[in-house]
C-alpha cells in the first residue's frame, strides 16, 4: 500500500514540500542547538522544562484520540466510527511521532538516549513513558496497517488484530497515566503534585484529541470527497464535549482544593498564572485567553441544535483546542516550575530557535499524518469507488 | 556489576593520577599540580562514615565567608561562573524566606531576617532526584552520599523537577570557557549534563574534609550522622537545628543551627 503515497495531486505534493520546507528550516535551529547546547532556549536553572515538554504532554493527549473511536468500535460494536477509525489510529501514530520527536530535541545529550534503555531504571517514570510510548506507537502501527490491508483485500481482518485493538484502548489510558505520573509525584512542585493529574489528563486529552481529529476530517472532506458520514461525526461531537465539561469540572476541583484549603504552596502556581506574582504577569493573558475560550465552546458545543451546524461546531471546536492547548501546552509546565523551589519567580518564554524546533516537530507530524491519511483514504476509494479529485463534492455542507 | 564498574574507574582514575601525572607533565598543568596528588596511600586513610552530615551555625555565617566557602567549593570542582538564571552553583548563600519558605515567620528577628543562609544540595536520605533519574546517573552511595555520574546522564532534567530545593544546575552551555582557575584534580563536565554538590566525596577518599568545610572556619561541622559519638551529632544535640523543606519527605542530611 505504501506505493500510494508514491503518486499524488500536486496539492498532495505541495502540502508535503511546504511541511519539508519547514521541517528543513527548523532542523537548522535544532544543529544549532546540537552545536551551542540548550542554552538557545529560554530554559534555565528554575523552570528546567518548556516549551518541549509541554508539547510534548499535550500530543499524548492527541494520541489518545483514537481510543473515542476504537472504544465504541470494538467495545460496543458502533459501527459508524468505522470510516473514521483508521484515521484515529493514524494520527495517534503522527502524535507519538511528535511526541518522542519533543522527547529528543528536549534532552541534553541526545546521543547517550539509550542510556534509558541500556540501564533500564523501573523506579523511574520517565523510563516507563517510554516503555509505554513505544508500545502504543507500534499497536497503532500495526493495528491500522493490517486492518486497512485487509479492508484493502475486502476481507474482515483476523482476530488477533481485534484483540490487539481491544490491547490499544486499555494501552491509550497508559499512556496518560504514566505521563501525568512523570508529574504526580513530585514533592517539591504543588501545581503537579494532585491525586487527580491522571484523571485531568485524561479528560483533557478525550477532549483535545477528538476535536484535533474532527476539525482534521472535516478539513478533508472539504478538501476531498471523503465523507466519514454526518451520524459519525455528531457522536464524536457529543463524547468531545461531554469530555470538555468533565474537564472543566476537573480544573475547578484543582482551585477549590488550593484556595479553599488556603495552602499557600498550593495557590502561588494558580496565582502566578491568573494574577501574576511581583510584577511577573505574563501568563495572565493567556490564562484568561483560555477561560474565556473554554468556557465559550460550550456555548457552541452544549446545545444540540448548534453543535449540528458544522460552522458552529467548527468554531467550537477551534475554541476547545486553542483553550486545552493553553492549558497543556503553556500553563500546565510553567505553572508547575512558578513559583521556583524558593518561592520566587523566574520568568520563562520560548525563544525563537524554540518554537522553530517546536515547528519542525509539528512538520515531521503533519508530513506522516499526510502521508498516512492518504494511504488511507486511497484504500477506501479504491474499494468503494468515489474521486479523490479534490474538488469539494457538491453534497458537502 | 554495576559496583564494579565504577570501582574499577576509580581504581584507573587513582592509577591515572598517581603514575600518569607525573610522567605526562608535558600535557599542561600537571606538573605544578602533580606534588598535591594523591597516592594510593592516601586512599587507604579515606574517611569513612554510615551516613554523613553537615550542620551549619548559621548565625556564623556572613556574606564573605558564603562566599569564600563558594569560592573554594567552585574553584575545587570547576564550577563555571555564569551569570544570570542559567548558572551553575554548588554553594550559595540565600535569604532566610528563600531558604526556609515553608516557614513563612511573618515577624521574623531582625538579625535572622537580615541573615545569609549557605546553600547547597542536602544530600536527602531518600532523594527525590535518584528515584526519578532513568539513566541511575544520579545515585546514592550506601554512606548516603547523592552522586552523578555525569558519563550517564542523558540532560532530561528530571532530577531538577524532582529535587525540591534547587540544588541542581544544568549545563545549557559548554562549561569549559567559563572556568576561571582550572583544577586538573577534578573532572570538567560537558555540555548538556546536570551537576550539583558531592558533599566532596573524592576528598573524603583521601582523608580530607569537604572543601567548604574547611573554608567556613568551624562554622560547617561535617560527619557521621549515625554515630552518636560524631561531633555533628554532639553539635545536633546541644543545639536547635532545622531542615529545609521536611515535609518534602526527602529527608535532608544537612542541618540548620538557627
Ligand atoms: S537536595 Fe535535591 S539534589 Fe540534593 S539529594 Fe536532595 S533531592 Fe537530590
Ligand atoms: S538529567 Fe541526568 S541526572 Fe538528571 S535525571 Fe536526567 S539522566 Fe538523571
Amino acid at each position: 500500500m505504501l506505493e500510494k503515497a508514491l503518486k499524488g495531486s500536486p496539492r498532495y505534493w505541495g502540502t508535503l514540500t511546504a511541511l519539508g520546507m519547514v521541517m528543513l528550516l527548523g532542523l537548522g535551529f535544532w544543529l544549532y542547538q546540537l552545536t551551542f547546547g540548550m542554552k538557545i532556549t529560554g530554559l534555565n536553572r528554575d523552570v528546567s522544562w518548556g516549551f518541549y515538554i509541554a508539547q510534548f504532554t499535550y500530543l499524548v493527549g492527541v494520541a489518545a484520540s483514537a481510543v473515542m473511536l476504537v472504544l465504541p468500535y470494538y467495545f460496543h460494536h458502533y459501527k459508524e466510527f468505522s470510516k473514521m477509525i483508521i484515521l484515529g489510529e493514524f494520527l495517534a501514530i503522527a502524535a507519538v511521532v511528535m511526541c518522542l520527536g519533543f522527547i529528543v530535541v528536549d534532552i541534553g545529550q541526545p546521543q547517550r538516549m539509550l542510556n534509558v534503555l541500556l540501564n533500564p531504571t523501573p523506579h523511574s517514570v520517565l523510563f516507563w513513558d517510554m516503555v509505554v510510548l513505544n508500545g502504543y506507537l507500534f499497536l497503532n502501527i500495526i493495528v491500522g496497517w493490517t486492518s486497512l490491508q485487509y479492508f484493502k483485500n475486502d476481507m474482515t481482518p483476523p482476530k488477533w488484530v481485534k484483540i490487539l485493538a481491544i490491547v490499544s484502548v486499555i494501552w491509550a489510558f497508559s499512556i496518560h497515566t504514566v505521563t501525568a505520573f512523570l508529574y504526580a509525584g513530585l514533592p517539591g512542585r504543588h501545581y503537579f503534585l494532585t491525586a487527580i493529574m491522571a484523571a485531568r489528563f485524561l479528560a483533557s486529552a478525550f477532549c483535545s484529541g477528538p476535536a484535533i481529529l474532527l476539525l482534521l476530517v472535516l478539513f478533508l472532506r472539504r478538501l476531498t470527497g471523503f465523507d466519514p458520514g454526518q451520524k459519525a461525526i455528531n457522536r464524536l461531537a457529543v463524547i468531545i464535549t461531554y469530555a470538555m465539561c468533565v474537564n472543566i469540572f476537573f480544573f475547578l476541583l484543582e482551585v477549590f482544593t488550593s484556595f479553599y484549603s488556603n495552602m499557600p504552596g498550593h495557590m502561588a502556581p494558580l496565582i502566578y498564572l491568573f494574577n501574576g506574582i511581583d510584577g511577573h504577569t505574563m501568563m495572565v493573558p493567556f490564562m484568561w485567553t483560555a477561560v474565556v475560550l473554554g468556557l465559550g465552546c460550550l456555548l457552541f458545543l452544549i446545545p444540540t441544535p448548534v453543535r449540528q451546524k458544522t460552522p458552529a461546531l467548527v468554531t467550537g471546536l477551534i475554541m476547545l483546542v486553542i483553550a486545552s492547548w493553553i492549558d497543556k501546552g503553556l500553563g500546565l509546565l510553567i505553572g508547575g516550575f512558578t513559583p521556583n523551589p524558593f518561592e520566587e519567580v523566574t520568568v520563562y518564554s520560548p525563544t525563537i530557535p524554540e518554537i522553530m524546533i517546536s515547528l519542525m516537530i509539528f512538520s515531521l507530524g503533519g508530513i506522516v499524518l499526510t502521508v498516512l491519511w492518504k494511504i488511507a483514504i486511497e484504500v477506501r476509494v479504491e474499494v468503494e469507488g468515489g474521486n479523490l479529485s479534490m474538488v469539494p463534492p457538491p453534497a458537502a455542507e | 556489576m554495576k559496583n564494579s564498574r565504577r570501582e574499577f574507574l576509580k581504581l584507573a582514575a587513582v592509577s591515572a593520577m598517581g603514575i600518569g601525572a607525573a610522567r605526562l607533565g608535558f600535557l599542561g598543568d600537571a606538573p605544578a599540580h602533580a606534588a598535591g596528588l594523591p597516592t594510593v596511600g592516601n586512599y587507604e586513610e579515606g574517611l569513612k562514615a554510615k551516613h554523613w552530615g553537615m550542620a551549619v551555625y548559621s548565625a556564623k555565617f556572613t556574606p564573605e565567608r558564603i562566599a569564600a566557602c563558594r569560592k573554594a567549593c567552585h574553584d575545587e570542582h570547576n564550577v563555571p561562573d555564569i551569570a544570570g538564571p542559567k548558572e551553575i552553583k554548588w554553594f550559595w548563600g540565600a535569604s532566610y524566606e528563600e531558604s526556609f519558605p515553608t516557614e513563612h515567620g511573618h515577624y521574623l528577628s531582625e538579625e535572622v531576617e537580615h541573615r545569609q543562609f549557605p546553600l547547597l544540595c542536602n544530600q536527602c536520605e531518600t532523594p527525590m532526584c535518584v528515584k526519578v533519574c532513568p539513566t541511575q546517573a544520579t545515585f546514592q552511595r550506601p554512606d548516603g552520599i547523592v552522586m552523578m555520574d555525569f558519563h550517564r546522564c542523558i540532560g532530561c532534567r528530571y532530577c531538577m523537577a524532582g529535587c525540591p530545593f534547587g540544588a541542581r544546575s544544568f549545563n545549557f552551555q559548554d562549561p569549559r570557557p567559563f572556568i576561571k582557575d582550572f583544577n586538573p584534580h577534578f573532572p570538567t563536565r560537558m555540555r548538556g549534563v546536570v551537576e550539583k554538590c558531592n558533599f566532596c566525596a573524592e576528598r573524603l577518599a583521601v582523608g580530607k574534609l569537604p572543601k567548604c568545610v574547611e573554608a567556613a572556619e568551624g562554622a560547617l561541622v561535617f560527619g557521621d550522622l549515625s554515630d552518636e559519638q560524631s561531633d555533628i551529632r554532639k553539635v545536633l544535640r546541644e543545639h536547635f537545628a532545622i531542615r529545609r523543606k521536611p515535609d518534602a519527605g526527602t529527608s535532608p542530611s544537612v542541618y540548620y543551627i538557627l
